[in-house]
């Protein structure tokens, strides 16, 4: 095990609009090391394999415990978190890319903020009255505690929105982890009063229609959140209202 | 009267329930947050959230949680703010149940409660083992309908550095960077909320997420502000050591049986299941017969520096120790503890249900921060302070699961009273001048770091800082030891006059944010090792083998460092704490209270 290094390649972009180039790293190998590790010790001497005296690697991090959801990029070609990616578990020399359908701010960040606006258009929320005390919320049995912790366990990284083949600007799809938080608050009991106002934002364009099914999503999705089968429960009641109000016109 | 304007800087749970509150009062929010909100350092907690409800049939009270709280504190804290909290508690949990977090419920449906440490109540509420992410999550979603309806406008990747203060020394708005464009701008404000939460980066690998610097608390103190028992900071002793941080690895574990031990032998190589029980030293359960592995935090953590550091016997010679759960049956692992050995699993690559898992004591959160008083205030008019990057609620150490209540509890407060200052605030006379002074003091400073030629890299002298802090200034503390770590904390603020930046750009340059980030750590490190120098005693997580006893006589008083900008170091104020509704008594966990 003695003397291993680890070869890094990384995917560099300056700004938002200049052209991005590659650079490799070797790092003396070990034990624990991750991803975001290899990026602290670059920064620490920032010289690249061959020698040359570089800048640090800018990258978005924060818990290092795969729960912030922060630190997401294309590892080896895969959408997941940089901080719970173990270099013993990668093939080398490891790539590092930024996510491809996100606006680039610098290197590996990328502006993910899309997914914070698509939670806005769903209200994401649970209409309360006030954060006055107004005693105890509703009764919820754990068999519905069951279904919803998963779901309330997504960390918006983004990453099922990068590996959707339908998720593009063309479709302006919402994207699965905005549906699957449809589905947890239209079975809440409050988050309920707007049930009909979340599924008809998912209507039409950009909507779940656009959803193809492919199923990419929960691949890679690090939280192993039921996306698949919140897509079509929430498919199933937009596909029911929308033919309600059909009639009701 | 136009409406008052409130900035509140930091989006944890402290900084968020702040907000709520201002949004429902009807004055108008600037957040600022160097990560978007919901990626806030909160949504690491696991274990849960205390509030006396009493739902067990136990007889439990709120009176009993502020009695747990101000002994487990080690009577540090001002007992009056302390006994609203926990009274506040109950109906904070009815919000948040409210508001829609998916609490781990009773067959009737009810809230469900475990027990944690420092108490013998089922006391603590709990989502899974995410509670803070869904508490935060739940705030966050509460934030956000306000920012739809335009009642609060969010400047996430934006950086505070400093306070606007006029003439009187009033606060009248903040200094900030956007970590983009890295553009310095002021944001005038009629009162600001700091809820930046804590600062395990001064001891370089802790259980805190990267931005948790504490920047923001040290810039403050440098302006003026108190700060108020720095030297108070817990260690937790499972942590798992890992190259960028050290992630916690739950109490439960110890809970569900858990053993702790290290091979006699030192240096011991073998696989850790081929050694012979007779050569494996469980020192726990022979030092501490009664409590055995389940010895508080400090003890724990206390005996395991003795064990690697005296007697040298930490594991291959390394600061770890085993922390094995290979006997107990593995379905009994996954139903009750599934969610933290995944941690282990994710990030060390090995299964503790088959290997014993190698752990070692971390820094974990700062029970000192920014002095306020009862109202959540600042000693600066203006600004106020809430979460964990303020010193009011846990005296001497924290008990397990008392944090997140007293975060949304200060936000809670603090939001309100600064709405009310702010109603009562007089417009600044004479216009701009202190924002543009301040704004110019920020830049050049940027363009210093920016400009210089010297031979320090950052991140090397951050490494040392960690180092240096966590050697001498956490678990064991020796006055000799502090006033060398004082020295060669100046000796470090003198090498970052020649640090050297290799990225001298002007976008998104995460060195230059970090660097200033560094030095108001290196400041504020001296307020922690100057504190802990000067308190002759032991109490709570601060502990000194030459002074072993609480000293109430000579020490029963808050800490209050301020800065003397012309000597550049910190000075000491002394004050005495509010013990007007339980009389201290000595803390004992070996018998009941
Ligand atoms: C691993 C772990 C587990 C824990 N488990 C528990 C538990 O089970 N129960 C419990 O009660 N407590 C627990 N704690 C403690 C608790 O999580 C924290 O004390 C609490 O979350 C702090 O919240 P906060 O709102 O004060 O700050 P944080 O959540 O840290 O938020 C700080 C905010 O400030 C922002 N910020 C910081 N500096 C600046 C700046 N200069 N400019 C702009 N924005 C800034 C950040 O972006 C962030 O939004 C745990 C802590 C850790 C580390
Ligand atoms: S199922 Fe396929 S198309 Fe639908 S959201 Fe997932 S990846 Fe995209
Ligand atoms: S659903 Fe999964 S992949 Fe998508 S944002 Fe949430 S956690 Fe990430
Ligand atoms: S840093 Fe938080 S998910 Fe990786």
């Amino acid at each position: 095990m003695a003397n291993k290094s680890v070869i890094i390649k990384i995917k560099r972009q300056n700004n938002p609009t200049s052209n991005s180039y590659w650079e490799e790293f070797e790092l003396a190998w070990h034990p624990g090391m991750n991803v975001i590790s290899s990026l602290m010790e670059i920064a620490a001497n920032p010289v690249t394999r061959d020698g040359k005296a570089t800048t640090p690697i800018t990258y978005d991090s924060n818990c290092l415990e795969e729960v912030c959801g922060s630190c997401a990029m294309l590892i080896n070609g895969r959408a997941r978190m940089a901080c719970s990616a173990l270099i013993d578990n990668l093939e080398q020399p490891v790539k590092l890319e930024p996510f491809s359908k996100f606006p680039i701010v610098r290197d590996l960040a990328t502006d993910r903020s899309v997914i914070f606006e698509n939670l806005k258009i769903v209200k994401a929320w649970v209409p309360i009255d006030g954060t006055y005390d107004l005693g105890p919320g509703p009764r919820v049995s754990p068999e519905e505690q069951e279904q919803a912790y998963p779901i309330s366990r997504c960390i918006s990284c983004t990453c099922c929105m990068e590996a959707c083949p339908q998720f593009n600007e063309d479709t302006g799809f919402v994207g699965a982890a905005t549906i699957a938080q449809v589905r947890l608050f239209n079975t809440h009991p409050t988050g309920k009063e707007l049930q009909r106002e979340r599924l008809s934002a998912l209507m039409g364009d950009g909507g779940i229609q656009e959803c193809g099914y492919a199923q990419n999503c929960v691949e890679v999705c690090p939280k192993d959140i039921p996306l698949t089968k919140a897509i079509s429960e929430v498919g199933g009641a937009v596909m029911k209202q929308a033919i309600g109000d059909l009639f009701r016109r | 009267m136009a409406a008052p304007r409130i900035i509140v800087i930091g989006g944890g749970l402290a900084g968020l329930a702040a907000v709520i509150k201002i949004a429902e009062m009807g004055a108008d929010v600037d957040l600022f947050s160097i990560v978007p909100v919901k990626r806030s350092h909160s949504v690491c907690a696991q274990g849960g959230i205390n509030a006396a409800k009493n739902l067990k049939g136990e007889g439990d009270s709120t009176w009993i949680h502020f009695d747990d709280t101000v002994y487990g504190g080690d009577f540090l804290a001002n007992q009056p703010p302390v006994k609203d909290m926990c009274e506040a508690a109950p109906g904070i949990i009815d919000l948040l149940d409210r508001m829609g977090v998916p609490f781990n419920r009773t067959p009737e449906g009810l809230l469900d409660f475990r027990r944690f440490g420092g108490t013998l109540y089922n006391r603590t509420a709990f989502a899974g083992a995410t509670t803070g992410q869904q508490l935060l999550y739940a705030l966050d979603e509460q934030v956000r309908r306000y920012e739809s309806e335009g009642k609060v406008k969010k400047y996430e990747h934006w950086e505070f550095l400093s306070a606007v203060l006029d003439g009187n020394r009033v606060c009248r708005g903040i200094c900030a960077m956007d970590l983009r464009s890295m553009e310095v701008r002021t944001f005038p404000a009629d009162a600001i909320i700091i809820a930046t939460g804590g600062n395990g980066a001064i001891f370089g690998k802790s259980t805190n997420s990267v931005v948790c610097t504490g920047s923001a608390q040290s810039a403050l103190y440098q302006q003026g502000c108190y700060y108020a028992n720095g030297e108070f900071i817990q260690v937790h002793p499972t942590c798992i050591p890992g190259n960028d941080k050290l992630r916690l690895m739950s109490e439960s574990a110890r809970g569900e049986g858990g053993r702790v031990w290290v091979p006699k032998a030192p240096g011991d190589k073998r696989d850790p299941k081929t050694i012979p029980q007779n050569e494996r030293w469980y020192f726990l359960e022979e030092w501490y017969p009664k409590y055995g592995n389940l010895v508080p935090r400090d003890i724990a953590t206390r005996a395991i520096f003795k064990v690697v550091f005296e007697l040298n016997l930490g594991i291959d010679g390394k600061p770890m120790v085993y922390l094995d759960l290979t006997h107990i049956d593995r379905k009994i692992l996954d139903r009750k503890l599934e969610g933290i050995l995944e941690i282990y699993e994710k990030f060390v690559g090995d299964d503790p249900r088959d290997t014993p898992m190698k752990i070692f004591p971390g820094m974990h959160y700062t029970m000192g921060g920014l002095w306020i008083d009862f109202k959540q205030a600042t000693n600066i008019p203006g600004i106020f302070a809430a979460g964990e990057c303020e010193y009011q609620y846990h005296g001497a150490n924290r008990l397990g699961a008392n944090s997140l209540v007293s975060c949304i509890y200060g936000g809670q407060i603090a939001g309100p009273n600064a709405v009310k200052y702010a109603r009562g605030l007089q417009a600044l006379p004479d216009g701009n001048g202190v924002f543009e002074a301040e704004k110019k003091k920020q830049e050049d400073a940027n363009s210093l770091l920016m400009n210089n030629q010297g031979t320090e890299n950052p991140f090397r002298l951050w490494q040392e800082l960690g180092e240096l802090m966590t050697k001498d200034c956490t678990v064991i503390r020796y006055n000799k030891n502090l006033q060398q770590t004082d020295a060669k904390l100046v000796e470090m603020l003198e090498r970052f006059r020649k640090v050297n930046l290799s990225d001298r750009t002007q976008w998104a340059n995460t060195s230059v944010a970090f660097t200033r980030q560094l030095y108001n750590m290196l400041q504020l490190a001296r307020v922690i090792a100057q504190g802990a120098r000067m308190r002759d005693e032991s109490r709570g997580a601060h502990y000194k083998p030459d002074f072993p006893e609480r000293d109430d006589k000579n020490f029963l008083k808050t800490t209050k460092a301020y800065f003397a900008p012309d000597a550049d170091e910190p000075k000491f104020e002394f004050e005495e704490v509010d013990v007007s509704l339980i009389p201290p008594r000595p803390r004992k966990y070996d018998a009941a209270k």
